[in-house]
Order: structure tokens, then C-alpha cells, then sequence
């Protein structure tokens, strides 16, 4: 049994309330919220002035690169990135070497996340190989606890494909989570299609890639009745086709990453391919409709994303080097800032917490065999998994000490605000001071 | 932009004014002399390494870019990277901090993705970096020959010399540039370079074949490819970049010839004066009818013939110091 933890001073952040009140974790699970309480004897203190108390952010979208490709990542040190990014728990996206499209792959990942920082919970790839034809063994990765599906890095571009895995789906209660690119648009192209695109001599990946696969998939889900997930959406014609199917009532829910609600595709003037991403920074406009629509109920979720490659990767011509950055350690401050330094505590923990569990089906009344409850309330009895997030502590970005094995941020260099000063996994103090324990 | 290029990269002609670019063409007038000559060879950059990595086979541009720095006595080493060291698996990084190492003080490089010659740029800042066609991006010097050609014709039909006459030559001047604009880069450093000297600029290509977006540039789309050669005072055509799965852009070469071919149909119905460019090389038959291509006003020989002395104006002045009061700015 681990030892206690007194959290003191800080504001903590309840689904539609927020409290000044002191927390006591004891053995994995919250003692005791309230004023007025004593620090047990053995406590270990977390001075939270100025800080919110809630529940520990979940990222839905974590390439963690092992198996395969441990030099750019491996569930450790993508552990530690999350945990020091305050998370406590994260989905490990299926496109690993091999694919996560079996239980054996699968009971790999999961023996190896007992030394993670952070729970691990795992996607399942939607189709064999992740390759878009057969559909893989969804029953049997359900019954190893998996409950959310997907193909990411690709779309399953099949649309008879994509209607048979939601008719599977949808008996089995898992969600299947799309990464929205047509493969036939977006051939060959290395970021956003426009007038940057053009100047640059860039083959572009046109916004319509996007748009036409989140239009297809929600009339599948309208035919199917099978909950689905987009992936990273980044044009503001796929939130307003995402909001008209929330209207409707359909089972769509949808996360963004922080790139692209911060970062616009004018960001590739200098070639830099730390910028490069799939699917890439769009204009100025999208960026502006999904930052905006992280506040009114469309977007679902922030996501990472969090993408590790080598450096000697990234240093190929923008052509050959591969998308994707890193998250992890920087989202929490950028939505943050997006929603108004230390302004929005309810939506900051909807958007990075509480909306992710669900749609991970992390929560208490998920929660099975062996796993811990993320996204709760910060209430006596619920899981001890906690970030103390202080709103308003700068920092500059620094490519050189990041704790994922990779480098390849587009925020070096850059001034953020607000950090995890503490971060608490199944009542274990994982990060304090900003600092891993 | 730059009014000057001494001491500085040649990435792309958006860096460059009209200043920019007329400094350029004025050295380059003043090497055309050496090229007359039978001694052919001048010593200012003598004891200067320039190095000529060629990641994408081109000899003709490779052979230019050497023969004007050889004609500047700077001494010149040649690496066949092709795509071989990447395939290999290093970086671009490490195969020009390779090069650097080796003690070069200018790079000539072309590469088939767009962007390259800025990333070399940034990772060998104490090195100049001639981009000598990157992808789809740009080809500056094949633009500034353009230009340099343009202005040489247009200057001896008026009796003067290009050097005093620069602004008044390409005031009111209509270029059409017709072809595969989408994938050219020799398209792209064109439209910039006309384009700043004052030059009214039209593109016209199957509508596949246009860039996505066009607002980058001050060009002009049109449709109508025969009403545009009677407009232009030059023709520029593009190789149709077949290797680069263009065919699936157009229905057959056929029909792109009949749409948007200078053939001698067409050729028959311009102003004989119409000056007639093509970057090179060029697929005969296709783009440009093989007999057009022959006539006295089409200009490909003497486009190659001024690529040396316009080549020989960016090394030297890659390799000048730059000017004492753009450093202070």
C-alpha cells in the first residue's frame, strides 16, 4: 500500500462545480474531500495553492511505437511523457510492428504496461494488419478488454468494409474510431492543398479528403446505429457536419488535437517537417472554427495525437520524412491557453478528461477486472487518479528535455502556460514538483 | 525580399526584388563577354570549393552550373548522391554536414522533393546554397535565364543595351506560360521572375494541370489558349512532366497536344516577333511541335547558351560579401 497523499489549497474541479477543499488518497482510492481536513501522519504533503484538483487527464490517441519502434518511443517513456503532461491514463494507438490486431500482440502490450507510469489502456485495430480488408477478431479483443477500435495512421477507406466492422461493432459495445482521410484525395500529398501548398511546390492532402470520409461515416453510423469516434478532425466543414449529426442524435463524438486548433499550415513556409502531420495544419480558418468549437459542445475531446519519430527521420526532405509530433507534454497547455488562461476549469477537464474516459469507457461504471476508473468526479470512494494542474505557470518549450525518446515537437522554443505540478496514478504520487518521482 | 543576393542563399525568386534580380542579370551581362572568349576563364573565385550535389540526375543544369564556376576558377568537386545515401538511410542532414565537413564554400543542389535546398540551408548556415531545382517548388536560375534571354532579345531589337533599359523593357511585356504549371518548378520561379521585373503574366493548362490555388501569384488563368498566343510577346512552354504520373492528369498526350500543344497550326498564327522559351528538355511533338521548336524564334539554344553566364552571376555573387549596409539592418 502506498503511503497517503494530503493535497492542499487547491480548487478542485467537480463536472459542473468547482470547490476550495483539501484531498486525502489513501490506498489507490479518494479518502476524503473537504475543508477543514488534518494531514494524516504519513502523508505525503502536494501544496495545491493556485492550482485545480481533478481528475487525471486521459488521452485517446497515444503512439506509444512499441513493439517495433522502441527508438522513437516505448510505453515507459511514453508513460513518463504522459504522466509529466498530466495524464493517468492513455490509449496506445494499434499501428505498432506489428499491428495490435490480436490478443497475442495485445497481451504483449498489456504485460508490458505493468511498468508504465500511467494506465495503458489499448485500440484495436478495426481490420487485419490495419490494412482495410479483413476485419480483425473483435469479439475475442473485446473479451480481452479492448473497447475502442481503430485503423489510425489510415482510414478504413472501404465504405463495405467500414459498415460491416459497425454492424460487428455495435453488438459488442466497443466504439470504433476513425481517422477520416480518403486515401485517394490525399495521395502522395504532405499537407494542407492551397495556396501554401501551392507555392511551395507541396503536394497537398485537400480538406475534402477529410470532410467526405466524416460524411460517409456518419451515414454509416446512421445505418448501423454503431457509435462512432472521429479521430482528430481538423476542417471546420467536418465540425459542421459532426454538429448536424449530434443534432440528429446520432453516436458520433470527435476529438481534436491541439496542432490544430494552435498551429496553421503557414507553419511550413520553412519546410520544417516537424510540422508535418496527417492529417496536416489546415488554414487559418479551420483553426480558428475548431478552436472555437472546443467550447460549444462539438468537440468531444483534446487528443494527442502524440506521434514520436527519430530525429534522423525527421531530418529526410519534407517528401520522405514521416507525419506526425509530439503531445503529450504540452497539450494540457495549449487547450489551456485555448480556453482562456485558467478561465475554464469544467471545459478544460470535459475536454481532456472526463469526455476521453467515456468515450475510452475508463469510468467507474465501465471500469472491469484489474483497471482503475479515470474521469470521475473528485469524490470520496472514486479512484485516486488526480491531476493537480497549476493554470498559470509559464514555461518555454524545450526540445532537448523532453521525456518521450523523441524530439520532434513544433512548439520548441515557445512560451506555454500552465503545467502539472502533480500528477496521481492509482493513488501513487507518479509526478511532483513537475518533476517524475 | 532582398535587393541584393551578395552573401546570401539563392533558394527561391520570391526572395529577391526587382533590384534583386536586375543585379543578378547585370553580372550576368558582364560574363556573357568571358564566354566569347578563347581564354575562358576569369580568377575570381579562385581557391573557393563549390560542390554540386545532384540528388536528382540532371546533366544539363549540372553541367552548367560547372562550367560557370569552373569559368570562375573556383575549384569545383561533384557528388552522385542520386538517391542512393538516403535509400541507405541517412538524412539529409547528415549528408550535407558530410560535404560541409569536407570545407565547400557553396552547395548547387537539386533535389526531386520541393523544400530541400531551404532545409540544406538551414542545417549548413555558413555555407551558400544555390537551389538548382527542388521539386515542384522552384529552378531560380532556369527563371532568371528566362528573364536574362528575354531581355537580351528585347534589347537588341531596340538598340540598347539590357543593363540601362531593364525597367522599360518588361513594362507591358505579356508573357503566357502554358502547360503543366501543377508540377512545374521552372513554372513557379517564371511567374515570380517576369513578374517582378513588370512583366504581365497569363497561364493557361487543362485545369488539371493548374495548381490547386493560384492566388499566390500576380498570374492571370486563361482559357482560351489561342486567344492568348495572340496576346503574348512570349511563349513559355513546359516539359509535360510525364515521369511524374502526369499521364493520369491528362486523357492522352494527344489531346493535351491538340488543347494546349504549340503546334505549327498555332505557330503559323503568331506574331513572327513572339518570343518562344522552353526550360528543356523538351518532349518534342508533345508540348512544342518539332519543327516550331527549330524556328529562329524559338530561343532554346540561346536559353542554354546564357544559363553559364547567369549561373556564373549567382556563384559570384553567393560568394561576394554581402553589402555592409544590409548587414546592419
Amino acid at each position: 500500500m502506498s503511503k497517503a497523499i494530503f493535497i492542499t489549497g487547491g480548487e478542485v474541479i467537480h463536472p459542473t462545480s468547482t470547490e476550495h477543499a483539501d484531498v486525502i488518497v489513501r490506498d489507490g482510492v479518494i479518502e476524503a474531500v473537504g475543508t477543514g481536513l488534518s494531514a494524516p501522519d504519513d502523508a505525503i504533503l502536494v501544496d495545491a495553492r493556485g492550482c485545480w484538483v481533478g481528475p487525471g487527464l486521459v488521452d485517446l490517441h497515444t503512439h506509444l511505437r512499441e513493439p517495433g519502434r522502441e527508438a522513437a518511443e516505448t510505453i515507459v517513456s511514453g508513460s513518463q511523457a504522459a504522466a509529466l503532461g498530466g495524464y493517468s491514463a492513455v490509449v496506445a494507438m494499434p499501428n505498432t510492428e506489428p499491428a495490435l490486431d490480436d490478443t497475442m500482440s495485445v497481451s504483449y502490450v498489456i504485460t508490458k504496461a505493468a511498468t508504465a507510469v500511467v494506465d495503458v489502456a489499448i485500440a484495436g485495430a478495426i481490420t487485419v494488419n490495419r490494412a482495410g480488408h479483413d476485419l480483425a477478431p473483435m469479439a475475442e479483443l473485446a473479451a480481452a478488454g479492448i473497447r475502442i477500435f481503430t485503423d489510425d495512421g489510415n482510414g478504413v477507406q472501404n465504405a463495405a468494409v467500414m459498415r460491416r466492422a459497425m454492424d460487428y461493432a455495435r453488438t459488442l459495445g466497443v466504439t470504433l474510431a476513425q481517422h477520416c482521410e480518403d486515401e485517394h484525395l490525399a495521395e502522395g500529398g504532405v499537407m494542407n492543398e492551397g495556396e501554401v501548398s501551392a507555392r511551395l511546390g507541396l503536394l497537398g492532402r485537400p480538406a475534402v479528403s477529410e470532410d467526405i470520409m466524416v460524411e460517409r461515416d456518419i451515414a454509416l453510423s446512421r445505418l448501423t446505429g454503431c457509435p462512432v469516434h472521429f479521430l482528430h478532425i481538423s476542417t471546420a466543414a467536418s465540425l459542421r457536419a459532426i454538429a448536424a449529426a449530434k443534432v440528429e442524435g446520432l453516436l458520433v463524438t470527435c476529438e481534436v488535437a491541439p496542432h490544430h486548433f494552435t498551429l496553421d499550415e503557414t507553419s511550413l513556409e520553412n519546410y520544417g517537417t516537424q510540422f508535418k502531420v496527417h492529417p496536416p495544419l489546415r488554414t487559418r480558418g479551420d483553426r480558428d472554427a475548431v478552436r472555437a468549437a472546443l467550447v460549444t459542445g462539438v468537440i468531444d475531446a483534446v487528443a494527442t495525437d502524440h506521434a514520436p519519430h527519430a530525429d534522423e527521420l525527421k531530418e529526410l526532405s519534407f517528401d520522405e520524412a514521416p507525419a506526425g509530433m509530439l503531445g503529450l507534454e504540452h497539450a494540457a497547455s495549449l487547450t489551456n491557453e485555448a480556453l482562456g488562461i485558467g478561465e475554464n476549469p469544467l471545459a478544460f477537464f470535459a475536454l481532456l478528461s472526463r469526455a476521453p474516459a467515456r468515450i475510452a469507457q475508463l469510468r467507474a461504471t465501465d471500469v472491469r477486472p484489474l483497471t482503475s476508473a479515470h474521469g470521475g468526479d473528485v469524490v470520496t470512494g472514486e479512484d485516486a487518479n488526480l491531476v493537480i494542474f497549476d493554470p498559470r505557470q509559464n514555461y518555454v518549450v524545450d526540445r532537448n528535455a523532453l521525456a518521450s525518446r523523441s524530439r520532434n515537437t513544433p512548439y520548441d522554443g515557445r512560451s506555454l502556460t500552465g503545467r502539472a505540478r502533480a500528477t496521481i496514478v492509482r493513488g501513487r504520487l507518479v509526478v511532483n514538483n513537475g518533476e517524475l518521482q | 525580399m532582398n535587393d541584393s543576393m551578395r552573401g546570401r542563399n539563392l533558394l527561391g525568386i520570391e526572395d529577391l526584388s526587382a533590384t534583386g534580380i536586375v543585379e543578378i542579370l547585370d553580372t550576368a551581362e558582364s560574363f556573357v563577354e568571358i564566354n566569347t572568349r578563347s581564354i575562358k576563364k576569369v580568377p575570381t573565385l579562385k581557391g573557393r570549393v563549390v560542390a554540386s550535389l545532384f540528388f536528382e540526375e540532371s546533366t544539363r543544369t549540372r553541367l552548367s552550373f560547372e562550367t560557370a564556376a569552373k569559368r570562375l576558377s573556383a575549384d569545383v568537386i561533384s557528388l552522385a548522391v542520386a538517391s542512393s545515401s538516403v535509400k541507405k538511410g541517412e538524412s539529409l542532414k547528415d549528408t550535407v554536414a558530410t560535404i560541409e565537413s569536407i570545407g565547400i564554400d557553396a552547395l548547387v543542389m537539386r533535389h526531386q522533393a520541393s523544400g530541400a535546398a531551404v532545409q540544406v540551408s538551414n542545417y549548413v548556415p555558413n555555407v551558400r546554397v544555390i537551389n538548382a531545382g527542388d521539386g515542384q517548388h522552384q529552378h531560380p536560375t532556369q527563371g532568371l535565364l528566362d528573364v536574362f534571354t528575354v531581355r537580351q532579345i528585347l534589347a537588341a531589337r531596340a538598340g540598347t543595351s539590357g543593363r540601362d533599359s531593364a525597367a522599360e523593357l518588361f513594362a507591358g511585356l505579356h508573357v503566357l506560360i502554358v502547360g503543366d504549371i501543377r508540377h512545374s518548378r521552372v513554372a513557379r520561379s517564371d511567374m515570380l521572375a517576369f513578374g517582378a521585373l513588370g512583366a504581365t503574366v497569363k497561364v493557361c493548362a487543362p485545369g488539371t494541370l493548374l495548381p490547386s490555388d493560384m492566388s499566390a501569384w500576380p498570374v492571370e488563368v486563361v482559357t482560351n489558349y489561342d486567344e492568348a498566343l495572340q496576346w503574348a510577346d512570349v511563349v513559355a512552354c513546359l516539359r509535360l512532366q510525364r515521369e511524374r504520373g502526369t499521364g493520369a492528369y491528362v486523357p492522352s498526350l494527344e489531346e493535351f497536344t491538340r488543347t494546349h500543344g504549340l503546334t505549327v497550326e498555332r505557330y503559323r498564327r503568331l506574331d513572327p516577333r513572339t518570343i518562344i522559351l522552353h526550360p528543356g528538355p523538351m518532349n518534342r511533338g508533345v508540348e512544342i511541335d518539332s519543327q516550331v521548336a527549330d524556328m529562329t524564334n524559338a530561343f532554346m539554344t540561346t536559353q542554354v547558351r546564357n544559363g553559364v553566364p547567369v549561373r556564373m552571376a549567382t556563384l559570384y555573387l553567393a560568394l561576394s560579401e554581402e553589402d555592409s549596409k544590409e548587414k546592419h539592418e
